[in-house]
């Protein structure tokens, strides 16, 4: 087996037990902490204590905690994410009905983030200590103080309530809800998929503000990154002999210095995804996304107890997977990197 | 000889522009400085002191969701309420739970990974993966989840949030104990007798000092933002106390109507506040690190 084979298999075993803590302090957390998941879920008005044991019992939470551990552990594995208190259906289907949309502005955030901060971090570095290198630091070091859920409103003040550009909200136009049919859950595939314009326009128009939102933290940061890379290979020395050749300083830029720049950038990006999946909460809240973040928030506010684990070991999940498929692409993209 | 005067006036050009950045850095370490100190002492004068225009619940006399004018500096809300007054005594829950937090998530965070760095084998595997585990997972995710468990208010703010954290200081303490476990220094003293807490006390500890300011710098930044965060979706204080986060939610409903004045300056608040914090571990990275410096990150 090659290094890269090797590399993904050893990969793959240590995900596991990684995978295995987390859930284990999602359990812990979310059972074991102080506080009465049956107490919260009934809102702790006054109950019955009959009442009270009957949902004890409903919920398992009367048996030993080791048995519930097993459970726990048992259902997940067999896919068994229990049943919403609050839409009655299981869990698991909710997620997945929703994963879509989250996926989807997940990717367009992410794809804002690469390329506002790979264009302003390159300019910044190629004027390094000039007034637009100053400003774009700022603005680096500004979007880290951004909250994402006030940025998401102002947008929807600006471009929706007063120019009207886009809309304020949700992943489609009320007219156009009523005929569309969506055959993956991923709204711009399913439009592009039908090929009607106007569809495909309301549906981009949609995804506009939720992504730059939801991106623009990542673009600060990826910014930044890109903005320090691309300093270190301008100080290389086949940068400088690039030059010595006689190069336009176009050619040095794109040709020899950009490319390698970009390998650090590639690293950060996945890793993103597990910040971009708290970011989600926020936006998907804001601009009523219904994706699986504000599923959780929902459920919080609903005290639906098997829908809040089941979003937290949902993401859990997710979030593992993509730091694989991450580590593994890396191992690709770099060729100097070999496990 | 042509290589050599490059050489001198390249290292002359490097040397000045450093010392000018140092010197410039070193603004951003006291901008970030003054807007913390003038955020807590704003809070404390209009919190404990009680010095707003108006009483930030009691007064009900403005007109309904007024735009900002000469009488309403920030404009008026839907209780009749003045903006302004409750905007200059909003922060106190971001800035008592930033606090609180970052603190008790050094303590543990620290702590754990002095323990985990000088004990090593399985305990080490064993911390380290488990806080591998909680690092990986989305923090604004994980604070929120901790709060519907605690419930809403500033102490579970504090405990959900310094949790978040705890994994943050374990990786900085750890990683410096066990680059300082191996140092001479340390292995003298030991030879000496010297106990395996006194060398964390005294020779560990010491050393992670500066790593650790400028992490919480930036973590307090962090933390105004998630409690900004934990406060909009309703985690907060309990109204009609003043919050940045609640007002901002509050202001939500009247966004279509075109209000904007409710959302626009609680906001401003919470960028200020946090960008101070950010600026402060800008500022203390460059001081501790001359590297980082250079590469003008």
């Amino acid at each position: 087996m090659g290094g890269v084979g090797r590399y993904i298999v050893q990969r793959l075993l240590l995900t596991i037990p990684m995978l295995l803590i987390l859930l284990t302090l999602i359990f812990l957390i979310l059972r074991v902490m102080p506080g009465d998941p049956v107490l919260a879920m009934l809102g702790g008005r006054n109950v019955s204590p009959e009442l009270i044991e009957e949902y004890r019992h409903r919920m398992g939470v009367d048996r030993p905690i080791h048995v519930q551990y097993g459970e726990y552990l048992g259902s997940i594995i067999r896919g068994d994410f229990g049943k919403s208190f609050r839409t009655y259906k299981p869990v698991l289907t909710e997620l997945f009905l929703r994963f879509p949309a989250t996926l989807e502005l997940a990717v367009f955030g992410l794809l804002f983030a690469g390329l506002f901060g790979f264009t302003t971090g390159v300019l910044a570095a190629t004027r390094a200590d000039r007034p637009i290198d100053h400003a774009v630091r700022f603005f680096h070091i500004g979007s880290f103080a951004m909250p994402l859920f006030w940025l998401g409103l102002m947008l929807q003040v600006i471009f929706a309530v007063k120019l009207g550009w886009f809309p304020v909200a949700s992943r489609l136009g009320g007219r156009i809800a009523f005929t569309f049919e969506s055959i993956t859950g991923f709204y711009l595939l399913d439009s592009l998929i039908g090929g009607n314009t106007e569809v495909i326009a309301d549906v981009a128009r949609h995804l506009v503000l939720p992504a730059i939102t939801l991106g623009f933290a990542q673009a600060g940061l990826l910014g930044r990154m890109s903005r320090a890379s691309m300093l270190e290979v301008l100080d290389a020395d086949y940068v400088t002999t690039a030059r010595a050749k006689g190069l336009q300083e176009r050619v040095v830029i794109l040709a020899h210095a950009l490319r390698n720049a970009l390998i650090p950038i590639i690293t950060v990006f996945g890793l993103q995804f597990a910040i971009l999946m708290g970011g989600a909460v926020l936006t998907e809240t804001v601009f009523s996304w219904p994706g699986v973040a504000s599923f959780l928030v929902r459920s919080i506010e609903a005290r639906d107890w098997p829908a809040i684990q089941g979003s937290v070991v949902f993401i859990a999940i997710f979030i593992s997977v993509i730091n694989l498929i991450v580590d593994v692409l890396y191992s690709v993209i770099d060729p100097r990197v070999r496990y | 000889m042509v290589r050599g005067l490059i050489q001198l006036l390249d290292w002359v050009v490097r040397k000045v522009s450093r010392s000018r950045h140092a010197l410039h850095r070193q603004t951003i370490l006291k901008i970030g400085l003054v807007t913390v100190l003038l955020f807590i002492v704003m809070t404390g004068l209009t919190q404990i002191g009680g010095l707003t225009p108006y009483h930030t619940t009691k007064y009900r006399d403005a007109p309904r969701l007024q735009g900002p004018s000469a009488r309403h500096l920030m404009g008026t809300d839907q209780l009749h309420r003045d903006v302004f007054s409750r905007v200059i005594s909003g922060g106190k829950a971001s800035i008592i739970v930033a606090f609180g937090a970052v603190a008790l998530s050094m303590t543990v965070g620290s702590i754990l990974g002095w323990i985990s760095g000088f004990v090593g084998g399985l305990l080490d595997r064993v911390f380290s993966l488990t806080m591998d585990a909680i690092y990986s997972f989305p923090s604004m995710i994980l604070a929120i989840s901790l709060v519907a468990m605690f419930g809403a208010g500033i102490g579970p703010m504090i405990w959900a949030v310094g949790f978040v954290y705890i994994p943050t200081y374990f990786r900085v303490t750890r990683a410096e104990v066990l680059q300082v476990r191996e140092t001479t220094y340390v292995e003298a003293i030991r030879a000496v007798g010297a106990s395996n807490t006194r060398i964390v006390l005294r020779h560990v500890a010491p050393n992670t000092v500066n790593a650790i300011m400028a992490v919480s710098s930036f973590n307090l930044a962090d933390a105004i933002l998630t409690v900004a965060a934990l406060s909009f979706l309703g985690f907060g204080l309990p109204p009609p106390a003043p919050d940045w986060g609640f007002d901002i939610q509050n202001g939500q409903k009247y966004l279509q109507s075109g209000s904007w004045w409710l959302i626009t300056f609680p906001g401003l608040m919470i960028i200020a506040l946090s960008l101070g914090f950010g600026l402060i571990g800008e500022g203390i990275s460059d001081l501790v690190n001359p590297k980082r410096k250079r590469k003008r990150v």
